[in-house]
């Protein structure tokens, strides 16, 4: 099944796998910091940089597309979009989901914007922007695919080293500053590896979809399970799964662009869990709900201290 | 064509379109900023396109009804699964939005890639920015003929679409303003009066969809998502009394889109080149400037302001003696 | 990091004289409105300290000016004889209800081993002997069998407790609590009375918000008047005088005029 692929696919299929595993575990803080949508202002902020970035080096005449300069782009105008989000909330009267919601609207089209003046250029390559916005794993050659992949599992690891850390700010920022911790450094930490998945994800799921990645699979995750060390790893597997399915499905079939089966499978992961999981699964809820019907109508239940009901 | 008849067939139409798409969507959109659901228009412009695509794969042709059916039971059923997901699945309502409209929109874009619709141009990326240049009028030829009745029966489909969604918004928006005004202030008082807030609420929503979904096919999601957001948000900074926001808002939305056309259209002429730029991303990226002076320069809200009163209050206390 | 952060704690020797907490000239206004004026404050070498007065006196504001969680106008806060950005190991907080999320995935034992991480430090993971110091905490709030509890799973009561215990895992020497006794269940009544007695007889300071007039006598030994100013200070008995309450009760903050 998987032998046929060749080694290009194969890497490509690494690259994936690693980028799900690097946005289950980033993303489950995110989540758990309730933030989940920041993310999506920072991946559409992205395409401005991409696009500048692109200009910047036909301009000093690079030739083609850089990646790595194409990504920088990304990555500092992602950034300078959270920042302005950052800055409504706290300047302005203006409440933190319109902030998102402006800063991604408005950084995407001036991204259609300088896109256009891309497409005017006698060099072309708008086509080769384009596929940040939807992904083309396609496209990727073996070398950059295990490059990003490296780098999302070091997003992973640094979490794994800062876990500690991050656990305390995500459940109460206020007791790490009373205890001296520099709760905004260790947030903004949190941002940079954000930025990191975000912009490896680019070129594999698309900066409209990379939010899947981040959000979907952690939130999935939560139903399994009520420890965060746990969460962690099983967003981490989700994601995985997400990531390496997503990316041999559409090796393996034409017409399934990567980026959307990717997130598809995300999606089906996040409805079993919905479902099916053990313990705040629907499924499981119900039937325990019902179990206590029954049982209070038998009378069968008494009232004692520290016993909430479905425990 | 070149002239006053390339204008009167080209950019007049696309004008009209683009702004009638920013009224209607800077309408609605007061209503979403106030109650902080901004980002259901961002869950909505994405969530729709496996109806727009399943619409047009069912009936077969790029007619509008089918598509705006489509999209609008996508609508519903993206609110519904958010609902659902946030209520029992007890997740946080934006990751809710965030898991249900990429979901969906990654259905769409793979429904679209599934070769069906490849036989005509509907392709994911004028989903996003929309097809401005695409919006033609034959009617008029030049300026007198735009005294013919004849001629104005002739306006696109796509301005005919926005202009009469927007006067729909309109007229709901007046009609129930003072429902509207209580709702977004407290909607539990609101029960306590006898107003439905559920509905209120759910009519918003269901607004903005229909806002979102006539300006789609024109102007793209970005820009519904910018138009939503940005000209309430500038008005929100500018006055305290809601029928002034409501107003500024559709002044604010008017001149973004005709300032953002000409300036993307005729600018880089201006300038010397021989391109045009993106309509609907220079639309945007205006109704954000606009959203940034307002943010700094604002004259009581603004960052500048504030930072001007805080300064006098500091130096007021330091003039006590302390 | 840490360990240079650790050498940098430092407790002077009780004969030194020198005081726990020393507050000089802290004002804090929200707006326009002064909510604490020029707060000079001593306090006991240690002992259970109850802050007291009418709504609206700025009694929590100066918990949180003192722990820099409102930034002052003006003031300085010495813990131990240093600025207590350099002692923060040192000082303990229980706020009045925790705001913190409570579907968040952690139990009662992760949620009090927080109180240990500064002792931790940067990076390492919380080892056997910290565990078993969070649930000795635990422990002493009568908490130990719910140790395994996702916190959301908990009662009010006993959610209270936990962080109570999270402080007390701290093994600060100064403790901050905001309106530990208010509105609780009796089993958290005694639970908090225990620890404040337990903490007192190892000798460390405890500066408690409380509402409860009447109590404050059976309770705490030492009070602290505040109506936007410091009414009167000092031990409980001298203190807690007819004339001194009706200085501090007498008016309202809120009627205060607003500064020009």
């Amino acid at each position: 099944m998987i032998g046929d692929l060749g080694f290009n696919t194969l890497v490509v299929l690494f690259g994936a796998t690693a980028l799900g595993i690097a946005s289950g575990v980033v993303g489950t803080f995110m989540l758990l910091r309730r933030r989940a949508l920041v993310s999506d202002a920072l991946s559409h902020a992205t395409l401005p940089g991409i696009a500048g970035a692109f200009l910047l080096g036909a301009w000093f005449g690079v030739e083609g597309r850089s990646l790595p300069l194409l990504l920088a782009g990304a990555a500092a105008s992602g950034v300078l979009g959270v920042l302005a989000i950052q800055a409504i909330t706290r300047w302005t009267r203006l409440p933190e989901d319109a902030a998102i919601g402006a800063v991604l609207s408005c950084f995407f089209g001036l991204g259609i914007v300088l896109l256009s003046v891309v497409q005017g250029l006698p060099t072309g390559g708008a086509a080769g922007i384009k596929t940040f916005i939807f992904g083309q794993t396609a496209a990727m050659r073996a070398a950059e695919a295990a490059g990003l992949g490296v780098l999302a599992l070091l997003a992973a690891l640094v979490v794994a080293l800062l876990f500690k850390e991050l656990k305390l700010v995500a459940f109460d920022e206020g007791f790490a500053r009373v205890q001296g911790w520099p709760a905004g450094r260790i947030d903004l930490a949190l941002m940079a590896l954000v930025t990191l998945v975000t912009v490896v994800g680019l070129q594999t799921v698309g900066l409209i979809l990379i939010i899947a990645l981040l959000i979907t699979p952690p939130a999935a995750a939560r139903f399994w399970t009520d420890s965060l060390e746990s969460m962690v790893g099983i967003a981490a597997l989700i994601g995985g799964l997400s990531g390496g399915i997503g990316a041999w499905l559409s090796a393996k079939y034409e017409d399934m662009p990567a980026g959307a089966v990717i997130v598809l499978t995300a999606t089906a992961l996040f409805t079993l869990s919905l479902l099916f999981a053990p313990k705040r699964g629907l499924l499981a809820q119900t039937w325990r709900y019902r179990r206590l019907r029954g049982a209070i109508a038998r009378g069968d239940v008494t009232l004692g201290e520290g016993t909430p009901w479905g425990a | 064509m070149g002239g006053m008849t390339g204008f009167l067939s080209i950019d007049l139409p696309a004008i009209l379109a683009a702004t009638f798409a920013c009224l209607s969507c800077a309408l609605v959109g007061n209503f979403l900023v106030l109650r902080r659901q901004s980002l259901m228009g961002d869950a909505v412009s994405h969530a729709v396109l496996p109806g727009i695509v399943a619409g047009f794969l069912v009936a077969g042709t790029r007619d509008t009804f089918p598509m705006l059916a489509g999209a609008l039971v996508a609508a519903l059923v993206a609110g519904v699964l958010i609902e659902l997901v946030r209520r029992l699945g007890k997740v946080e309502a934006g990751a809710a939005m965030g898991v249900v409209f990429t979901g969906m929109f990654a259905l769409g874009v793979v429904l679209i890639e599934q070769g069906a619709a490849r036989a005509v141009d509907l392709d994911a990326d004028c989903v996003l920015y929309g097809q401005l240049e695409a919006v033609l009028w034959f009617g008029p030829t030049d300026l007198s003929s735009l005294a013919d009745p004849a001629v104005w029966s002739t306006l696109p489909r796509q301005v005919v679409q926005v202009a009469v969604v927007f006067f729909l918004c309109l007229a709901l928006i007046v009609l129930f303003f003072k429902e509207l005004r209580l709702v977004s202030f407290d909607p539990a008082l609101a029960d306590t009066l006898g107003i439905p807030a559920g509905l209120v609420q759910h009519g918003i929503v269901a607004l903005t969809a229909i806002a979102a979904i006539a300006a789609f096919e024109a102007v793209g999601s970005i820009l519904v998502i910018a138009m939503l957001i940005c000209p309430p948000a500038t008005a929100r900074l500018l006055t305290d009394d809601l029928k002034a926001q409501v107003a500024l808002s559709l002044l604010v939305g008017g001149i973004t889109g005709v300032g953002g056309y000409v300036l993307g259209a005729f600018g880089p002429l201006a300038l010397g080149f021989e391109t045009s730029l993106n309509a609907a991303g220079m639309i945007a990226t205006l109704s954000g400037l606009f959203l940034a002076l307002a943010i700094l320069l604002a004259p009581r809200y603004g960052v500048l302001a504030k930072r001007r009163r805080a300064r006098a209050a500091a130096l007021d206390l330091a003039a006590e003696g302390v | 990091m840490l360990q240079r952060l650790r050498s940098l704690d430092f407790i002077p020797p009780k004969e030194a004289g020198v005081s726990p907490l020393l507050v000089k000239g802290l004002t804090v206004a929200y707006h326009r409105r002064p909510v604490l004026w020029d707060v000079s404050w001593t306090a006991p070498q240690q002992g259970l300290v109850a802050v007291v007065g009418p709504n609206g006196a700025g009694k929590s504001t100066f918990l949180k000016a003192v722990l820099g969680l409102v930034p002052p106008l003006a003031g300085t806060v010495e813990v131990f004889g240093r600025p207590l950005a350099r002692q923060r190991r040192l000082v303990g907080y229980v706020p009045q209800r925790e705001s913190v999320d409570w579907d968040f995935p952690v139990s009662a034992l992760d949620v009090v081993a927080m109180g240990r991480y500064r002792m931790i430090g940067w990076g390492r993971r919380v080892s056997k002997a910290h565990r078993q110091a969070a649930l000795h905490a635990l422990d002493r709030v009568g908490m130990a069998d719910f140790a395994n509890r996702q916190i959301g799973q908990l009662s009010g009561g006993q959610q209270q407790r936990v962080f109570l215990a999270r402080a007390l895992a701290q093994e600060a020497r100064l403790y901050f609590m905001d309106e530990p006794l208010a509105g609780v269940d009796a089993a958290t009544e005694r639970a908090v009375l225990d620890v404040l007695r337990d903490l007192d007889s190892q000798g460390r300071t405890v500066v408690c918000v409380h509402h409860d007039l009447q109590t404050v006598a059976d309770v705490f030994d030492h009070v602290l008047m505040l109506n936007v100013k410091v009414v009167a200070s000092g031990p409980t008995r001298e203190v807690l005088t007819d004339a001194n309450l009706r200085a501090t009760y007498g008016h309202r903050a809120s009627d205060a005029p607003l500064l020009p």
